[in-house]
């Protein structure tokens, strides 16, 4: 008997020592920045601006992108002396798409008392948790990724009663409400599909999206195959394979991050099902194609935005993102995280100017700067950036990429009209 | 139903996988009676042991060629690092209690998980493996991928190769003894360290061989894949029999095919739609587990070793 009992001790400990150890992470990168003054008085003062994003493993390509985004907005307002006296510089936190880590670091930063405002996260899971430190604190939060409707609109959204949470919570991207109803219409109307398979990852953003096309897209009178969902981190999916075969799906529509659609998709037509896969922002992004390789091409998604390529003002960010040689996909929300920054960074100038030219002290600071970027307008390189009661973009420009020649390409742009 | 016969082909190829890995697991519990939570780690570093030699080797050179250097060189590394672990980390607490060695072994599979991550290049992110072409055979109704073949070929000779080696040689012979009861091993004149060392061998073999069958199957391979693994494979021990070798093949081999059918037919079952799907399979495997040691609670084939308490 003493082994059994020990053998189940070990896995209950082990189950609990390795959850621990997952969440038990925290960055200590802020004791650098500490002591750089900013008292608001001196002739030129040192103000940070956070950044919070997956930096390593699961989603990290998209999220570096947020970080160097934010990076060259900052490095071009320092040498373009955008608000004179002041120089900015960026302190990213890695949350590692976890929402409990993404709750320290929004803690981290709001303890920091030379954080300004933060952009991020990427993930909408993640920024639910953040949210309530954010705004306790009255610190400004714009998100350049996050696109679950909940986060701005609150949970009733979708019946019309929509309540913003938090008032301190911003976001370049648009809704997953506009995102996934452009994707219906874009399988139904115009790939003329009419038997979709749907699959989540069960996290606040890929079960939102997911939800939405399917509503859409069976309004719009097309046929849902079946559903399913699969757990972030998963690597087999044959089990599933041969369900949507069966299914005789013409189109599976998956609801999540790069991380699992590439393997889906691979395992998909290795499978024998040569069936398009369509997603939405979370697996727009380079990494995607070079994992699946020659099993992405025909596969879809949608993004934000119009592409950052083909944008004149985004020239500039583009040619310093590949000299300097940045890690990560700025393509997905590269450009919205410079504007994110911007945003931040204009709403600085508004708060001295109003001031006389000074920074009212941190915790008068940071919440005068609530209502300047809620004032926001300017035309930022990604398209024009201002922000509707809820704290969402006026910008609802989306794009539908279909992978051709080992490339994310354009096929369709446009605003989603309902 | 009519797609049973290939979601047990599916589960018949992930269970090969966890009973390759599972082996090493039972293997070192069946002799010094630890539970190596550090084994997953060995199979993730095997893995990236063989990935190393393919990036070594000229650009352009045929998988088929490369495939026994990359398994050459995920098994040197996986066998010296399952080595070292027992010659450093748990031969210097072999009288110690069962926690203390538990603990070390939790806390090497941190280690080794972070030195990946930390020191491999790019390991922060999932890295690209060769795959066996991804163009699938067609046996009946059945699709089956050259990664596949060769993973459950992989698995059957190692199970062949490892049951005459037990059986025949020897050292497999002592090993058996040393199993039933080292004292008296030891003093029927067996080197009951040389024995430990070679289970904790055969073990990272057996890993290094998954790892590599892994990464072909998948095309990738993460710094953290050891431990999902690591746990399904510990699990497939237990549910075979942990201290019995064909018991950790055989429990791999349940525990793959209850996930893939819980996958595709839970659903299925009126009144279940919510609880079924890729999202409910672990926990449906688990609770497989949770039942088996309710009925039997020594695992499917039982514990050829009684309790020696």
């Amino acid at each position: 008997m003493r082994h059994r009992s020990l053998l189940l001790l070990t896995t209950v400990l082990t189950t609990g020592a390795l959850t621990l150890t997952a969440c038990g992470s925290r960055s200590d990168d802020g004791k650098k920045s500490g002591d750089d003054g900013s008292s608001g008085t001196g002739s030129n003062i040192t103000l940070t601006i956070g950044v919070d994003a997956p930096l390593t493993g699961q989603n990290s390509a998209t999220g570096l992108g947020l970080q160097y985004g934010t990076q060259i907005a900052v490095d071009d307002a320092n040498s373009k002396k955008l608000v004179p006296g002041v120089t900015f510089k960026v302190k990213a936190l890695d949350d590692k798409a976890l929402p409990a880590t993404g709750q320290q670091n929004a803690t981290a930063l709001v303890q920091d008392s030379n954080v300004i405002a933060t952009v991020g996260p990427l993930n909408s899971g993640v920024a639910e948790s953040m949210q309530q430190v954010f705004a306790t604190a009255n610190m400004v939060e714009i998100s350049p990724a996050n696109t679950n409707p909940d986060l701005t609109q609150g949970k009733d959204w979708a019946s019309g009663k929509k309540v913003r949470p938090f008032k301190t919570y911003f976001r370049t991207a648009t809704t997953d409400a506009n995102q996934g109803g452009f994707a219906a219409d874009y399988a139904y109307n115009t790939l003329k599909k009419k038997n979709v398979f749907v699959v989540d990852d069960k996290q606040a953003y890929g079960a939102g999206l997911a939800a939405i096309f399917k509503g859409k897209f069976a309004s719009l009178g097309g046929k849902i195959a079946g559903t399913d969902h699969v757990n972030t981190g998963d690597t087999d999916y044959s089990a599933l394979v041969t369900k949507i075969k069966q299914s005789h799906a013409d189109m599976l529509y998956y609801g999540g991050q790069y991380d699992e659609s590439e393997l889906i998709t691979k395992q998909l037509k290795a499978g024998g099902v040569n069936i398009p896969l369509m997603g939405g922002d979370g697996m727009y992004s380079d990494t995607y194609i070079k994992t699946a390789g020659k099993a992405a091409t025909g596969d879809l998604a949608t993004s934000v935005g119009v592409p950052v390529s083909t944008l004149p003002a985004a020239q500039n960010f583009i040619k310093a993102y590949k000299a300097k040689g940045y890690p990560g996909d700025y393509g997905t929300y590269g450009g919205y995280s410079y504007d994110a920054a911007t945003a931040i960074i204009n709403a600085v100038k508004t708060v001295m100017d109003a001031n006389g030219g000074k920074l009212p002290a941190m915790n008068d600071a940071r919440a005068k700067l609530v209502d300047a970027v809620q004032k926001t307008d300017f035309d930022g390189i990604a398209g024009h950036v201002s922000f509707d009661q809820y704290g969402d973009t006026t910008n609802k420009q989306l794009t539908v990429y279909q992978v051709k020649n080992g490339a994310w390409t354009a096929v369709k742009s446009g605003v989603y009209s309902g | 139903m009519h797609t049973l016969p290939q979601q047990l082909a599916n589960g018949l190829f992930l269970g090969s996988m966890y009973g390759l890995i599972a082996i090493g697991y039972t293997m070192v519990y069946g002799i010094v009676q630890l539970i190596n939570f550090a084994h997953g780690e060995i199979f993730m570093t095997g893995a990236f042991g063989a990935l190393t030699v393919w990036n070594c080797l000229p650009d352009g050179m045929n998988i088929w060629a490369a495939l026994p250097l990359m398994l050459i060189g995920g098994a040197i590394v996986s066998v010296l690092i399952a080595v070292g672990a027992e010659r450093f980390a748990y031969r210097p607490l072999r009288g110690a209690p069962r926690l203390a060695p538990l603990i070390t072994a939790i806390g090497l599979s941190l280690a080794l998980q972070q030195a990946i991550f930390v020191w491999y290049p790019g390991a922060d992110n999932a890295k690209d493996f060769p795959q066996l072409g991804t163009h699938p055979y067609h046996l009946g109704s059945i699709a089956i991928q050259r990664n596949d073949i060769f993973l459950v070929a992989a698995a059957v000779v190692c199970m062949v190769g490892l049951a005459a080696f037990v059986r025949t040689s020897r050292t497999g012979r002592a090993m058996q003894a040393t199993a039933q009861d080292p004292d008296t091993a030891q003093l029927m004149g067996i080197d009951t360290n040389r024995i430990i060392v070679i289970a904790f061998a055969i073990g990272g073999l057996f890993a290094a061989v998954a790892g590599v069958a892994f990464g072909l199957k998948y095309g990738q391979i993460t710094y953290n894949m050891g431990f999902q693994a690591g746990l399904k494979a510990f699990t497939a021990a237990v549910l075979g029999g942990i201290g019995n070798i064909y018991g950790a093949m055989l429990g791999g081999l349940v525990l793959g095919i209850a996930e893939a059918c819980a996958t595709a037919y839970i659903a299925n079952i009126p009144g279940m739609h919510q609880l079924g799907g890729q999202g409910w399979a672990n926990v449906w495997a688990f609770v497989l587990l949770i039942v088996v040691l309710l009925v039997r609670p020594q695992g499917l084939l039982g514990e050829r070793v009684a309790d020696r308490a």
